[in-house]
């Protein structure tokens, strides 16, 4: 395959990824820093989300509300994300304005304020966004099963970070984290779209080039041990409805047995939807789990997948329960599913229907440049972008033995927390 | 990698316009609408039937919405499983959802799957079997569905928001009705539904995608170009309803969670009103340029109230309503009411200033290419421009229509629908 993509490391440390798309008049620029919430460590969980927030406070030469307002009046779109292993900050414009979303991005690359009064607010702003979370019966029960599944790796807390630590952390200790992991070195710009990647090149480097480079920061890097039994954590709340997570130790990205694992969960869950932006999304109503679980009324839906992580992180699936069934009955159910998989080798057919349905899936991505550039820079956040580019092809090369072999590998209950959403009723009526 | 074209200073002709649009109108009442994008290997499909929850009866509310999810639960052809089968081998998506006045439908695939997808989209909405198990087996899936809506702050202020701004009238039902009528409804309930109200009279089909328009709509002849249904009852679209009198405050009390969501608003206009346009850009000023507009701008920046307040003009070919919502904390809500109140309040007695009005006609205008780069974005469009009766040509007039409106229309906009004196304020949370 001829390389469709251009990457260049400046003198500065910083990283540039380009990739030429003529089908529409726009261009999609993305900034990645190599931090997130496995970088934090109590009574600072949350910080890395926290900055981002402050991220859109103001710098030194533009007022908060300004650089939303100069985005949105061009026609242009801007977000910004925190994930376990990165922060990203993203704006998608018409092609001819992209030089508006550069200058804004090099300047809050150093220039952001973090005035105290505006922390203030935000503080209250991200409580605000948790409660919105705690409201909803899965976002408790994954933060007790995530905590379950790590002990001694960062992984162990939620993005949004304990309350206790949200209502405490100082404006040093956030500007602390943004000084020191915001520099050129840690970070990486990927832009996809209509431009001339020499000309785009010359202008990154315009806005970017002579931010210095800082001290490489180091990563925490705590390996967790080999889990030695089944964890199991129950969380009580409001509600009729009972749920059921399930949640075994994957491997990371870019280890061998991913692409066999990616199968396999396209298998048991259906296909995942790797666009982030855009169209795509395909049923999973004749994956084997839903047919063992939903067709045979243990529960009303679930979903399953994995997430790409630079270190192991978590394969997890999570269960709707059906109104008469009890959690153990599901939990049987899904084990009967997982045991088949472990000692029935997978027909050949079953395996291609899993890479045409990956194949779909990239070409619904297609649609969209926001989707395209998003890509380019998250393939190098846990690998890199020949990652991506050969996706299709390692999923082709996967073997129902590599399936079969990876099933009883990973799938086994000593290497899984299984959590319980208890419903305590509605309460009293209003 | 995809066919690449270049677009770069094609513009306006890339714009949607009767000149790439191809709009034909069969013998049964069907209008078929398609325009090609060979930028991925991909094929979108979006369109509706005229039926609707407006024809529920009151004792069997969500009537509609249960005949349009059991359309998938087998046909005369192919059972439950055999369908999904069919799509999901070859990573296609086909869904059916019930609106108020139309019955909707979406779906994708690679291009090379559109005449599957076309024959089983005909054949689910043509010959449907509602199977008594399947049906069985969806009134749970509808029954946690409500259980779990009543455990969420946001739907528990909709149902009430909407049942007091439009008491007496069809709006004011919910469209998945409760769980009383859900269980009232029998299988022979979906059967007559079907029969009664499906067709081709009003029916609208959008396909966009890497295929030629001409031939994309002769496969919609092939297949749906002989559907008759001399039983297909009319859905009218209601009347308004009752002005507000006075400030109505309702709160349904949902114990045990951590948020509270807060509705405020009133009646607003049809899509077709003539004040449209005039109140869609004072609704950007009001709470959605930038980071949501002026009650953004009060409760979550200034005042850190709330991860998420917007303004939000719902129009349709009914009556529609104008609200603000927002997200906080359960003592938090007096506050968050008042300053939104506050915000209508400048709103109707000052309007918006120069600068908002050119700052939300500039985003108006320039994020066109954005909302129109994928399929999906391009039929949504072609789908209003149907719906509507906006005109072939509604995109290319577009930038010049938003030009026209002035900050007195704007002004008259507000005033004719939001009176702060009389508002619905509907809460749900602790």
């Amino acid at each position: 395959m001829p390389k469709t993509y251009a990457k260049t490391k400046f003198s500065n440390g910083l990283t540039v990824l380009l990739k030429e798309i003529h089908t529409t008049p726009l261009i999609s620029l993305w900034v990645w820093y190599r931090v997130g919430s496995r970088d934090e460590v109590p009574p600072l969980t949350g910080i890395s989300h926290l900055v981002e927030h402050m991220q859109f406070k103001g710098t030194r030469r533009f007022a908060e509300e300004v650089m939303d307002k100069a985005v949105a009046r061009e026609g242009g779109t801007r977000n910004a994300f925190t994930f376990l292993d990165w922060t990203t900050y993203f704006e998608t414009m018409p092609a001819n304005k992209i030089d508006l979303a550069l200058r804004l991005e090099a300047d809050r690359m150093v220039h952001s304020r973090f005035d105290p009064r505006e922390l203030a607010s935000e503080r209250t702003v991200v409580i605000s966004e948790r409660e919105g979370h705690e409201n909803e019966p899965m976002f408790l029960l994954s933060e007790a099963v995530q905590h379950a599944a790590f002990r001694v790796h960062p992984y162990h807390h939620e993005i949004i970070g304990d309350m206790a630590d949200l209502r405490t952390m100082r404006r040093e200790d956030l500007y602390r984290h943004y000084r020191g992991y915001y520099v050129p070195n840690n970070a990486i710009v990927s832009v996809a779209g209509d431009f001339d990647s020499k000309e785009m090149l010359e202008r990154i480097r315009k806005y970017f080039g002579r931010i210095p480079a800082g001290p490489r920061p180091a990563r925490l890097s705590r390996t967790e041990p080999e889990p030695r039994g089944e964890s199991r954590v129950t969380v009580e709340g409001p509600g009729e409805t009972a749920y059921l997570q399930v949640a075994y130790r994957f491997p990371a990205a870019s280890h061998p047995d991913f692409f066999a694992l990616s199968v396999l969960d396209s298998l048991l869950a259906g296909p995942s939807n790797l666009n982030m932006f855009g169209g795509g999304g395909i049923s999973n109503k004749t994956s084997r789990l839903y047919r063992a679980l939903v067709d045979r009324q243990f529960a009303v839906g679930f979903s399953g997948g994995s997430n790409l992580t630079v270190d192991p992180y978590l394969y997890s699936i999570s269960i709707t329960l059906h109104p008469k069934r009890k959690p153990a009955e599901a939990l049987a159910a899904l084990d009967r599913e997982i045991a088949r998989i472990q000692n029935q080798t997978v027909a050949p057919g079953e395996i291609a229907r899993a890479i045409k349905q990956a194949r779909a899936n990239f070409a619904y991505g297609t649609e969209n440049i926001t989707n395209q550039a998003f890509w380019l820079g998250y393939a190098e956040m846990f690998a890199s972008y020949a990652w991506f580019e050969s996706y299709l092809q390692k999923l082709a090369a996967v073997t129902a033995r590599d399936i079969r072999k990876a099933a009883g590998r990973y799938l086994q209950p000593r290497s899984r927390v299984v959590g319980e959403y208890v419903p305590t009723g509605n309460g009293p009526a209003s | 990698m995809s066919p690449q074209r270049r677009t770069r200073g094609s513009l306006p002709g890339s714009l949607p316009g009767p000149e790439n649009i191809h709009r034909e109108v069969l013998a049964n009442g069907i209008t078929i609408l398609a325009r090609s994008n060979f930028s991925s290997p991909s094929v979108t499909i979006s369109g509706y039937v005229k039926t609707g929850s407006v024809l529920d009866p009151d004792a069997r509310l969500g009537l509609a919405d249960f005949t349009t999810s059991a359309l998938m639960r087998g046909t005369r052809q192919h059972s439950f499983d055999a369908l999904y089968n069919a799509l999901e081998s070859v990573g296609a998506s086909l869904g059916y959802d019930s609106g108020v006045n139309t019955t909707g439908f979406h779906a994708h695939a690679l291009v090379e799957d559109l005449p599957l997808l076309v024959r089983l989209l005909a054949e689910v909405l043509r010959e449907p079997i509602f199977p008594a198990k399947e049906v069985e087996k969806l009134r749970h899936h509808l029954l946690t569905g409500l259980a779990i809506r009543a455990q969420d702050t946001a739907d528990m202020a909709d149902l009430v928001f909407d049942g007091i701004l439009y008491r007496g009238h069809p709006y004011a039902r919910p469209e998945d009705g409760y769980p009383k009528t859900i269980k009232a409804i029998r299988r022979e309930d979906l059967v007559q539904f079907h029969r009664h109200t499906f067709g081709p009279k009003g029916m609208v089909i959008v396909v966009v995608g890497a295929v030629e328009p001409k031939r994309a709509a002769a496969v919609i002849r092939r297949t749906l170009g002989s559907w008759k249904n001399p039983a297909q009852a009319a859905c009218e679209v209601p009347g308004d309803p009752r002005p507000v009198r006075a400030t109505t405050r309702r709160h349904h009390k949902i114990a045990g969670k951590a948020q509270a969501d807060v509705i405020i608003g009133t009646n607003g206009p049809r899509r077709t009103d003539p004040h449209w346009m005039a109140a869609s850009l004072g609704n950007s000023v009001l709470g959605q340029f930038g980071m949501m507009g002026r009650v953004g701008k009060s409760v979550r920046e200034e005042s850190g109230l709330a991860y998420y307040v917007y303004s939000n003009l719902s129009s349709g070919l009914g009556p529609g309503a104008w609200t603000v919502s927002a997200g906080v904390n359960p003592v938090n809500v007096e506050r968050a009411s008042d300053l939104i109140i506050r915000e209508l309040r400048r709103f109707v007695e000052k309007g918006v200033t120069r600068d908002e009005l050119a700052d939300s006609k500039a985003n108006f205008v320039g994020r066109l290419p954005l909302s129109l780069e994928s399929n999906a974005g391009v039929a949504n469009a072609l789908l209003s421009i149907e719906r509507y009766q906006l005109g072939l040509d509604y995109y290319q007039r577009y930038a010049d229509r938003i030009h026209a409106i002035t900050r007195g229309q704007v002004l008259d906009a507000a005033r004719k629908f939001i009176d702060p004196e009389r508002l619905v304020v509907a809460t749900a949370g602790p």
